[in-house]
């Protein structure tokens, strides 16, 4: 399931954070350990947030942008390729990449594999967690959108299947010439259930827009299907090398017995400078 | 007055435990490596460091594991070139090489183990299989292969202890030999896997879709060059003396592949049309100048000039080929990915990694001078040779 974010009809109300923070009960307040940075952005407790973003048109006039920013549920996600516990999968039912807290060791993997720079830890806790949104996949069973959507007063989120949302966003901007002709997360890495149509340039609003159109996953398969036959390849190389060796040699006539070492000696015992 | 004598040896149930003053210091530090770890595991990460959510992996992934398991790369390389290609000669470091190896990876395990957060589930990737993730391969692989190091080092261990193993340990060794080279080689390069996927947030120089094969190699001539290191280390306080003819040749094999990855680097950025990045002047493309240059281009030409027939040229070789290799690791790490630089590893941080090279160094000293690995013969710190009448 998809959602689509019309930037322009943001008004900034944060309502959908709020509503993120009731449904999935995350506390409000400051964190004390960690230095908290000018900008509004995601922390462990907070899931989703609005960016306020000021771009100067070419024309000379400053048009003030809200941009929502959540995990993005990418249809390749990077983090539950890169993890290795498969606590961060793809749900079958819903596509949310959804979070399994008992199955993470807390490698932070995928934070480092998140191309988005999406999931949060929390620091503050003796046996931390990731978290970031899972796009409420509990109320998407029973049928409803997620609390962020369903909150939203002016209609600038839109809930519904992927490929109907994207001919929707694609007949928004055919009709209105002031909209940028680029759907954000068609194809970027592959493509994302979020989905954002603007105005406003995506880079001026802070969206990464040099990614390419294939999920990074790509190269981590790449080189992992030629893993274990190039390890294969290799031991019988090193197991042949060996055997050859050992039918050359199984003949050599025994090499006398070294005299054993019991005594303590250690060679030139004056030279040494060490002092470990 | 009488000076205090702290180079003292004492002999308790048959086995040697010697103190001078530098294991002392390392006792200390090792000991304070063990409470920060202590303090890390009961309250999490608040107190110990400062990662943030922008810079995920610290000083303890980047130098404990990453580093750790490339100067580890000794034990493999030269396993490869003793048991796999039968170059007989270079017999006298294997056993030494294979001890810090083993050492190595036992330390990389305990840094990995500080590092995850929820470490009472560290054993969940063997049974929820995340077989996509090359992280996965890296953390079996690497348990797989300290597991046969242990065995291998058996081989050792059963010269003196547990006897009547060591017929047995001969026999399944030139097995475990071979499992012992697949196993390093698939996790060297898959240490560089990890980076595949963060192509988008990586600076282009450190990045290649080749860049497992750039560890790999690196690892395995790094190998050489750290045998070398700790060759001279074994010299300077045991007068274990290896052959300088070996030595060079040994640092040479290394030292040629090296060429071999220079010239791969080159291609690959003539390739992808990276060379303005080399050459931009910013912190990152000087960071990778002085990484090519300090590790990889001055060596090579120490090698293979007439200055590798000094002493001090293998050694400084082998001693850059060292750094070199640490700056590749921390800078993929860190400076390919650097965004704000809020992270600085905390004097925890730093306790924990020089505390953990400390125990090994420990380690590494009780081992050889009870078993036989330095020459095939049991060492003794030379001052305790000069300074007490043990012997």
């Amino acid at each position: 399931m998809a959602v689509l974010v019309d930037i322009t009809k943001c008004i900034g109300c944060e309502s959908c954070s709020v509503a993120c923070k009731l449904w999935n009960k995350l506390p409000y307040g400051k964190k004390k350990s960690r230095k908290q940075k000018e900008e509004k952005d995601l922390d462990d407790d907070t899931w989703t947030v609005i960016q306020r973003k000021r771009v100067e048109a070419p024309s000379g006039k400053g048009y003030t942008r809200f941009v929502k920013k959540q995990c993005m549920h990418c249809l390749e996600p990077s983090c539950a390729s890169a993890c290795f516990s498969k606590a961060l999968r793809v749900d079958p039912e819903t596509h949310a990449v959804v979070y399994i807290p008992e199955l993470c060791v807390g490698c932070r993997y995928c934070m480092l594999a998140c191309p988005f720079e999406i999931p949060r830890y929390q620091w503050d806790e003796p046996l931390p967690l990731v978290t970031k949104c899972q796009l409420c996949a509990s109320r998407l069973k029973d049928g409803d959108a997620p609390a962020c959507v369903s909150a939203c007063p002016t209609g600038a989120l839109t809930f519904g299947g992927r490929d109907e949302l994207l001919t929707k966003a694609h007949a928004i901007i055919e009709k209105d010439h002031r909209y940028i002709n680029h759907v954000y997360g068609e194809k970027e890495l592959g493509g994302t259930e979020w989905l954002y149509i603007s105005d406003q340039p995506f880079e001026e609003l802070g969206f990464k827009t040099d990614f390419e159109d294939i999920p990074p996953s790509t190269y981590t398969h790449a080189y992992l299907s030629k893993v274990p036959f190039l390890a294969a390849a290799w031991g019988l190389f090193l197991a042949a090398i060996s055997w050859r060796y050992y039918k050359k040699h199984k003949n050599d006539p025994p090499k006398p017995p070294t005299p054993e070492e019991e005594t303590r000696e250690a060679g030139n015992h004056g030279e040494g400078d060490g002092m470990i | 007055m009488k000076k205090l004598n702290l180079y003292r040896c004492y002999r308790i149930l048959g086995w040697d435990f010697t103190v001078t003053p530098a294991r002392i210091v390392l006792l200390c530090l090792a000991g304070l490596m063990a409470c920060v770890a202590v303090v890390r595991l009961l309250t999490g990460f608040q107190y110990v460091t400062h990662l943030t959510d922008e810079t995920p992996w610290g000083l303890w992934i980047s130098f404990d594991v990453l580093c750790g398991v490339a100067l580890a790369g000794g034990g493999y390389s030269t396993a490869l070139l003793v048991s796999g290609f039968k170059v007989k000669k270079y017999g006298v470091v294997a056993r030494s090489a294979l001890l810090t190896s083993l050492l190595g990876y036992i330390l990389v395990m305990a840094g990995l183990f500080l590092d995850i957060g929820l470490w009472p589930h560290f054993w969940r990737p063997f049974v929820s299989w995340g077989y996509t993730s090359v992280l996965f391969e890296v953390f079996w692989c690497i348990s797989i292969y300290t597991t046969i190091l242990t065995l291998e080092f058996h081989e050792v261990i059963t010269e003196r202890m547990f006897k009547w193993l060591h017929p047995y340990i001969l026999k399944i060794l030139p097995v475990l030999v071979i499992i012992g080279l697949i196993f390093p080689m698939m996790h060297q390069s898959s240490l560089g896997g990890l980076f595949l996927i963060a192509k988008s947030k990586m600076f282009p120089l450190w990045w290649s879709p080749i860049l497992p094969l750039y560890f790999l190699i690196s690892s395995f001539f790094v190998g050489s060059a750290m045998v070398c290191v700790e060759s001279d280390l074994a010299r300077r306080n045991y007068g274990h003396e290896v052959d300088s003819d070996i030595m060079r040749q040994l640092t040479r094999v290394g030292g040629a592949i090296m060429a071999i990855y220079l010239v791969m680097k080159i291609v690959d950025i003539t390739m992808h049309d990276e060379w303005g990045y080399v050459f931009l002047g910013t912190m990152q493309s000087n960071l990778y100048c002085l990484e090519m240059v300090l590790g990889i281009i001055i060596p090579l030409i120490i090698i293979f000039s007439p200055l590798a027939y000094k002493k001090w040229g293998v050694l400084t070789y082998s001693w850059l080929v060292v750094i070199g290799v640490v700056m590749n690791r921390l800078n993929c790490v860190f400076t390919a990915m650097y965004k704000s630089g809020d992270y600085f590893p905390s004097v925890f941080e730093f306790a924990v990694s020089i505390g953990l090279v400390s125990a090994g160094c420990l380690v590494y000293g009780v081992i050889v001078e009870n078993f036989n690995v330095l020459g095939n013969k049991r060492a003794t710190q030379h001052h305790i040779l000069q300074k007490t009448d043990l012997l």
